[in-house]
């Protein structure tokens, strides 16, 4: 098959691209101390979050935007963005009843229906829709359990000490330019705590919807799974499709403490842009987590969205016996660019840490693998396996692998295998060849090619994950 | 009439005319063997029948059940029932063996209008079919041709032929690669897939896989041209006589084949 013929096929419509009519209370654009001041205020906030706000922006305006990254964007005007965003509603849901319609149906629209007896069996969801969580479903069971799972903001107002003692542990708002811009401005996100060996009942799920134009979405997630306990958190991320850029700057912090599971997977699918690389969301995101005695952090992402990815879900393995692990698909096409990766900071004893990362690259897309494995002093026979493979369609488009290896302990043993292939014309032509359609047959070595990182999802999201990345390399055939 | 018809097919590869006036008539139910040194252009013919990209055909047409073959996209060949039994079948990491042929097998009914089968009803039939090469299940579970032996990979394809019931079936050098109880093992799958309504056109450079499969006509092939035709006796004579026979010149002897050697090009 020609390469032009796969530059064809890897042409696609975007899915969620639609806006939803809804009245909101959007502030002007522009960022000062003032803005902080007043979104902090709207949403009733305790005075140690606004100092710590407030410290985070002023250490804020001493940094400079990261040039590190292989990924190329026209100055973002920090001030020409509106850093908050909600729907006009009700001042606080009692129930679903209560939210707006035209939001019910926009994520009915999206797969997501908020209606309890709708929803997929056993997977809590929590919508946040521009800057603010709108609904949290399955609560009650939840409570039942001991588990809470709310917004950010209700967190802040119901379990304060909780958000004081773990706001900024992992991630500090010094961390780095984007997640010091987060502390600053962030307007919802999720809260999750597991208490003492619970064993969550259902799956937890975020669905993030950026709708107002002109916005940025700034979301905040903290997870704590308190010693002995599991817990599996899913995300997932959409946006309309519009000319210019959107930033969206998170920051995820999940607390593993001894003995205690969390599993975190993203399918993230915002906006991409369109074919001449016009419109598309930043995705910026700062996402770590701290692995304590025994415990497990487990990072599976399948990022097939956004203009600019730029993250790099991290484990900080502190406890002894601790283990980290890194499952990523990401997909660029047309002129998406993504540098993505991970790292993995061997600190305690016999703490291990897995990578796969699975970069695939169509049309004109870049896709940089950039990870950090990092064994210090302390962290006696530590073990590493990293594999990064990547799958080129078509010859314009571009891999690129880069890995960082420090090992400050003879003990430990790093692996890393990096591979680099072509979909081939042969794997196409013997599909073809037994009947299957030709895109069918790209989508069938592709999702191939992600299975060892699919496998990791959840079941249904697996599925799910699989649709996307199909319908992502669908588009008309010659 | 004729399943499928070949008419002067002339056809080139990278600049290079490698087909120059190929006549060929399979009718259903004839087995063809296809015979010729190495670089006479089996393959070529092979691929240009299958649809395979890079090859330009210059001049001739294919008929298929009567109709234009050439116009066809792979995908409609195979639904059309032309059948490639992969000289080097390719891997396909990470898909299994059993969803591949599922999925193939239902692309190929929905196309026909026909009902797709489930998961259960497939895995019976695969079960059964799998019993015609000798592949046990778990065999069928890995990634497609992953890290497979010689032997496992020609046994697949001849698994897949079986399942997909094609009505034309080319066998591009299958028995390049096997020893001896490999090929019997898939000569004998073979030979249980001859029916009345289907065609086959075997590919081979050596006389040793007519011992097992025995064809109703024989080609010999030289420098892009059928130059001579003729009943099972005549690969007989090829086999004793070498294609220094024909006046032809090969790299490899057929004594060498009578050994079970490999040649590959």
């Amino acid at each position: 098959m020609s390469t032009d013929t796969l530059q064809e096929l890897t042409r696609r419509p975007y899915e969620a691209g639609f806006v939803t009519a809804v009245e909101s209370d959007t502030f002007p654009p522009g960022l000062s101390e003032d803005v902080i001041r007043q979104l902090s205020e709207k949403k009733g906030e305790p005075a140690f979050l606004l100092e710590w706000r407030l410290k985070a922006f002023r250490h804020w305006l001493t940094m400079k935007e990261p040039t590190w990254q292989a990924v190329k964007y026209a100055p973002i005007d920090y001030q020409a963005i509106s850093y908050y965003s909600a729907p006009r509603q009700k001042p606080k849901k009692g129930s679903l009843d209560e939210v707006d319609p035209e939001i019910l149906r926009t994520y009915e629209k999206l797969g997501i229906p908020l209606h309890e007896q709708k929803l997929l069996q056993n997977v809590a969801v929590d919508a946040v829709f521009d800057s603010v969580s709108v609904a949290t479903t399955f609560k009650d069971k939840l409570a039942k359990a001991g588990v809470i799972f709310c917004s950010f903001s209700e967190a802040v107002r119901e379990h304060p000490e909780l958000v004081k003692k773990y706001l900024g542990s992992v991630v500090p708002y010094s961390d780095n330019f984007f997640a010091a811009l987060n502390s600053a401005v962030f307007s919802d996100g999720s809260f999750v705590y597991i208490p003492k060996g619970v064993r969550c009942p259902m799956e937890l799920s975020t669905y993030f919807r950026i709708n107002a134009a002109e916005t940025g979405q700034f979301e905040r997630t903290l997870i704590v799974a308190d010693e002995g306990s599991y817990v599996s958190y899913l995300e997932g991320c959409t946006a309309p499709q519009r000319d210019t850029n959107q930033l969206h700057a998170a920051v995820v912090e999940l607390v593993a403490l001894d003995g205690a599971t969390i599993k975190y997977s993203t399918v993230q699918n915002w906006y991409p842009g369109d074919a001449e690389g016009r419109g598309g969301i930043y995705n910026f995101v700062t996402k770590r987590g701290i692995a304590h005695r025994g415990s497990r952090i487990s990072w599976t992402q399948v990022e097939t969205g956004s203009a600019i990815t730029w993250k790099y879900p991290s484990v900080i393995l502190k406890g002894d016996d601790s283990v980290g692990e890194f499952y990523s698909v990401a997909l660029t096409n047309n002129l998406q660019q993504a540098d993505t990766g991970t790292k993995m900071v061997h600190i305690g004893k016999n703490t291990r840490s897995t990578i796969v990362s699975k970069g695939i690259s169509a049309g004109r897309g870049q896709n940089t693998y950039r990870g950090l494995v990092k064994v210090l002093k302390s962290a006696e026979n530590a073990r590493n396996y990293t594999q990064c493979d990547s799958l080129l369609l078509g010859d314009k488009c571009g891999a690129h692998t880069v890995p960082y290896i420090e090992v400050k302990n003879a003990s430990a043993q790093v692996e890393h295998e990096a591979s680099t292939s072509k979909i081939g014309e042969d794997q196409l032509f013997y599909c073809r060849q037994r009947g299957i359609s030709q895109e069918d047959a790209v989508s069938m070595i592709v999702n191939g090619f992600c299975r060892q990182v699919f496998k990791e999802l959840p079941m249904e999201f697996a599925v799910e994950a699989q649709k996307l990345l199909g319908v992502s390399l669908e588009g008309s055939v010659g | 009439m004729a399943l499928l018809t070949v008419r002067n097919l002339h056809a080139r590869v990278a600049g290079k005319d490698i087909l120059k006036g190929i006549d060929l008539e399979v009718r259903p139910g004839e087995v063809h063997a296809i015979m010729g040194p190495n670089g006479s252009g089996k393959s070529t013919l092979a691929s240009v029948l299958a649809g395979r990209d890079g090859y330009e055909v210059t001049q001739g047409e294919v008929l298929f059940d009567g109709k234009p073959l050439l116009e066809l996209s792979p995908e409609e060949r195979a639904t059309a029932g032309v059948f490639l039994a992969f000289q080097y079948p390719v891997e396909i990491p990470g898909v299994g063996n059993l969803h591949f042929l599922r999925t193939a097998l239902n692309a190929q009914r929905r196309v026909r209008g026909l009902e797709e089968l489930d998961a259960m009803d497939f895995l019976q039939l695969a079960k059964e079919k799998s019993k015609l090469v000798k592949l046990d299940t778990a065999f069928m579970n890995r990634s497609v041709n992953e890290g497979f032996s010689g032997g496992e990979k020609k046994r697949n394809e001849v698994f897949q032929m079986a399942v997909l019931e094609p009505r034309l079936a080319i066998l591009d050098e299958t028995d390049s690669g096997l020893d001896i109880d490999a090929l019997r093992t898939v000569a004998g799958g073979v030979n249980a897939l001859r029916s009345p309504e289907r065609g086959m056109v075997l590919i081979t450079h050596y006389q040793r896989l007519l011992d097992y499969i025995v064809p109703d006509k024989v080609h010999v092939m030289a420098a892009g041209r059928i130059i001579r035709s003729g009943g099972r006796e005549l690969a007989l004579e090829l086999e004793e006589k070498g294609y220094g026979w024909l006046g032809l010149k090969d790299g490899a002897s057929t004594a060498v084949a009578a050994k079970g050697g490999e040649v590959r090009r």
